[in-house]
C-alpha cells in the first residue's frame, strides 16, 4: 500500500506460540486425513479396481500384497483414517450451518470426532475378524 | 502491474468470483461420499471375500457398478477441491502452477481408469 508507514505493527503470533488444543489437532488432522486418502488411498483403490477388471492374475498380485501383514497394517490404517475424516467432516458441516462455536461445543465435538472415529475402526474390524477371521 | 495509479495496482488482486462455488461443491461432493463411501465400506465387509471371484460378481451387477461410477465421480471431485487448496496454502510460486496441472491430470486419469474398469467389469464377458 503505497504512502502507509512500516511502523513495527505487531503481528500475529504463528503456530510455535499456541497452545495445541483438541480443536486445533482435529483441524489439521482433517487436512492430513484428506490428502493422505487422496494421494495414497485412490492408489490402492486405483490398483484393486484396475487389477479386478485385467484378470485373476493382476487379482493375485493385489492380494499377496494386500493380505500380508504389511497390507492389514495399511488397511487398518485407512480404516482410522477414513472414519476420522468421515467424522470430522460431519462437524464441518454442522459448523458450516452455524452450530457449535461456543468453546465447550466446539471442544466436545472435536473430541467426540477422535472417540468416534477410534470406535468405529474397532468395530469394522471386529465384524471383519468375527465373520472372516484375520 | 506497474508504478501506476493507487486504483491500477489493485485492479485485478481481488476474488475471482468462485470461491463460493467451490466451498459449495465440497459439501455437496462431501454428503455424497458420506453415503457413497459407507455403502462402499459396508460392501466390501459383507462379501464373502475378496477374491477374485467375489468382487468381480459383486461389481457385474448394476446394484453394485452404479453407486460405485457414483463413487468415482464424487470422491475425485472431492479430493480434487480438497487437494486444491492444500496446494494453494503450502504451494507458492511457479511451483504451484506445477502442482495444481499435476493434480488435474492425477484426478482426470485416476477418474478415467476407474470408470473404465468398471464398465469392463460389469459389462464385460463372464470371467
Amino acid at each position: 500500500m503505497a504512502g502507509r508507514p512500516t511502523s513495527p505493527r505487531p503481528l500475529s503470533p504463528h503456530l510455535s506460540i499456541w497452545k495445541w488444543q483438541v480443536h486445533a489437532i482435529v483441524s489439521i488432522l482433517h487436512r492430513i486425513t484428506g490428502n493422505a486418502m487422496a494421494l495414497g488411498a485412490v492408489v490402492l483403490f486405483l490398483w484393486w479396481l484396475i487389477a479386478a477388471a485385467t484378470g485373476p492374475d493382476a487379482y493375485a498380485v493385489f492380494m499377496a500384497v494386500a493380505s500380508g501383514w504389511f497390507g492389514k497394517l495399511i488397511a487398518f490404517g485407512l480404516t482410522w483414517v477414513f472414519f476420522q475424516h468421515l467424522c470430522s467432516g460431519i462437524r464441518h458441516l454442522v459448523m458450516d450451518t452455524g452450530q457449535g462455536f461456543d468453546l465447550a461445543t466446539s471442544r466436545s465435538m472435536a473430541m467426540a470426532t477422535l472417540v468416534a472415529s477410534t470406535l468405529l475402526t474397532i468395530l469394522t474390524w471386529t465384524v471383519i475378524a468375527m465373520t472372516k477371521g484375520l | 502491474m506497474g508504478a501506476g495509479t493507487e486504483l491500477g495496482r489493485v485492479r485485478g488482486l481481488g476474488s475471482a468470483k468462485d470461491g463460493v462455488h467451490h466451498w459449495w461443491l465440497q459439501r455437496v461432493t462431501a454428503v455424497a461420499n458420506i453415503v457413497l463411501v459407507l455403502w462402499f465400506v459396508f460392501s466390501l465387509v459383507r462379501l464373502p471375500g475378496l477374491d477374485y471371484t467375489s468382487v468381480t460378481l459383486w461389481l457385474r451387477q448394476p446394484v453394485a457398478a452404479v453407486p460405485m461410477l457414483l463413487l468415482i465421480v464424487s470422491v475425485f471431485w472431492h479430493f480434487r477441491l480438497g487437494v486444491q487448496v492444500f496446494i494453494e496454502d503450502y504451494v507458492h510460486g511457479p511451483a504451484r502452477i506445477i502442482a495444481m496441472l499435476a493434480l488435474g491430470f492425477y484426478t482426470l486419469a485416476g477418474a478415467a481408469a476407474a470408470v473404465f474398469a468398471v464398465f469392463k467389469i460389469a459389462l464385460g464377458a463372464a470371467a
